[in-house]
């Protein structure tokens, strides 16, 4: 991909209407890019011959050599080298496109796209889709993806906003809270007008402000044993932002029942952590936390308070591995907690394993009735002593 | 001198300290070195038997001390011990649905919130 510095003197170029016209007549047409932009956008009857395979696969691709030839690429700088270099092979009538396919494009001339996506979703999505790990069929994955998002609050807002502007096609929001003037300190999704409106609905208006291609779907009730699994069953992947452990304890057993993987973070005041659960194919959350502190131990953020750039940075740690997950590249925090500590900016990585005992996700774990999903049989006479405190 | 990694929840048990140093060769004496200096975070960390708290994980460096040699793991001059606590902090504003004792026993409500 790196520019050419050699001056390609030699070479002929022609503009991409001239282009245009000639291909029309029949010309031997040569596409010098690499397969991920070939398969976003190329023009109809090229050969795809990557830069660094031309000078051994041309003769075979194009024998006659003086046949009029055309090499284009993206903007015309590896197309000059290529036909210089076809030049110093002996072909005698091969000319470069200037401007390239950019060019080709502005002009509004058809292009071959083995994608899904419109000419406005091209352009919307082009920092994506020049990317070779997600090109225009990663983007199609995120359109296609359903991502549930727990919570529309201080983890939530950031995450869906990412998730939103990337192009995740259904995001699903479950939260029966409305805006608070207390939450806008880092639940950057809602703001000041919307105040007493739902979360739920104002951070859809946020998302469809964003970004037309998201359908936002709203879950206006607390989840429980009762409704964790319909909700859930729909969606691809489940982000876990909930600011209760019950929540999370359901979740997870749920999610392990219905093999969703789930991405967790939580924070509180300058720290924050984050790890991927793949059932089955790392620990779940039980494996981690087998049973959540009891509450006069449970750290929370109304008594303890949160920066709000940590929602922002953890939330955004989380749409980061949604999109890895969707998009089935790097390595996802399967099996790793990773700490953020914001005053200290440290970031530390611990490893989780699955726990051979997990009642949940082991080996010997058997199906709990729905009911007793997230629930800690053997927790009660814990609890007992501060049931309404 | 082994250093312990105090979370955010016992920070306003050790005088707001972050990371404190302590004596031990053995993870479960660096952390009674611990509490015997802080002594407000044993709740946090051991049960009334003496036992690690299940809703605590002791880390040596990256690993789980649970996968080590628990309590008797050996510790060196230069290991970091992490307390973690599990963490619930999040998105909404309420009260939870759910409880630990049992889902449908809404008498139960532990009510904490982020």
């Amino acid at each position: 991909m790196a520019p050419d510095t050699k001056q390609p003197l030699a070479v002929e170029e022609i503009s991409a209407q001239e282009a245009f016209e000639e291909i029309e007549g029949g010309v031997v047409l040569i596409d010098t890019r690499e397969p991920y932009e070939a398969a976003e956008a190329r023009i109809e009857g090229g050969k795809l011959i990557p830069p660094a395979t031309l000078i051994a696969t041309i003769e075979e691709t194009a024998p006659d050599k003086s046949a009029r030839t055309i090499v284009y690429c993206r903007s015309g700088i590896r197309s000059a080298t290529a036909a210089e270099q076809m030049m110093e092979l002996g072909y005698t009538d091969v000319v470069s496109v200037a401007g390239g396919i950019l060019d080709w494009q502005a002009l509004g001339l058809p292009v071959v796209t083995e994608a899904k996506l419109t000419d406005e979703q091209r352009n919307r999505y082009s920092r994506h889709t020049l990317l070779p790990e997600v090109g225009a069929s990663g983007q199609v994955k995120l359109l296609e993806a359903k991502v549930l998002l727990l919570g529309a609050g201080g983890l939530g807002a950031p995450t869906a906003l990412y998730l939103a502007a990337a192009g995740i096609g259904t995001i699903g929001l479950v939260d029966d809270d409305v805006v608070d003037a207390s939450n806008l300190q880092r639940q950057v999704i809602h703001n000041t007008e919307r105040i007493g409106d739902s979360k739920t609905s104002s951070a859809r208006k946020t998302i469809e402000a964003l970004n037309p291609d998201v359908k936002v779907r709203e879950y206006n009730y607390r989840l429980d044993s009762g409704n964790i699994l319909e909700t859930i069953a729909d969606y691809d992947i489940i982000v876990d932002g909930a600011d209760n452990f019950p929540t999370r304890y359901l979740l997870n057993d749920a999610s392990v029942r219905l093999n969703k993987p789930v991405v967790s973070a939580s924070i509180l005041s300058f720290d924050g952590q984050i790890s991927t659960f793949v059932p089955h194919e790392g620990p779940c959350y039980r494996c981690l936390y087998p049973s959540p502190p009891p509450p006069e131990l449970a750290p929370s953020c109304s008594a303890n308070g949160v920066l709000g750039v940590m929602a922002g940075v953890m939330g955004l740690l989380q749409a980061n591995e949604v999109i890895k997950l969707v998009l089935g590249i790097g390595e996802p925090l399967v099996g790793r907690l990773l700490l953020y500590e914001a005053l200290g900016t440290r970031f530390t990585e611990l490893k989780v394993r699955r726990d051979p005992a997990c009642p949940i996700c082991g080996p010997d774990a058997v199906e709990v009735p729905e009911s007793e999903l997230g629930a800690f049989p053997d927790y009660e006479a814990f609890c007992g002593g501060h049931v309404g405190s | 001198m082994p250093s312990v990694r105090v979370p955010p929840v016992l920070r306003q048990h050790t005088g707001g300290a972050t990371e404190v140093s302590v004596e031990g060769d053995r993870v479960g004496v660096v952390l009674e070195a611990l509490v015997a200096e802080h002594p407000d975070t044993k709740a946090q960390i051991f049960s009334e038997e003496g036992e690690l708290n299940r809703f605590v994980n002791i880390y040596l460096n990256d690993e789980d001390v649970r996968v080590l040699d628990g309590l008797e793991t050996a510790v060196s001059e230069n290991d970091t011990i992490m307390i973690l606590p599990a963490m619930a902090g999040g998105s909404r504003s309420q009260a939870p649905a759910a409880t630990f004792g049992g889902l449908n026993s809404p008498a139960a409500e532990p009510g904490r919130r982020c």
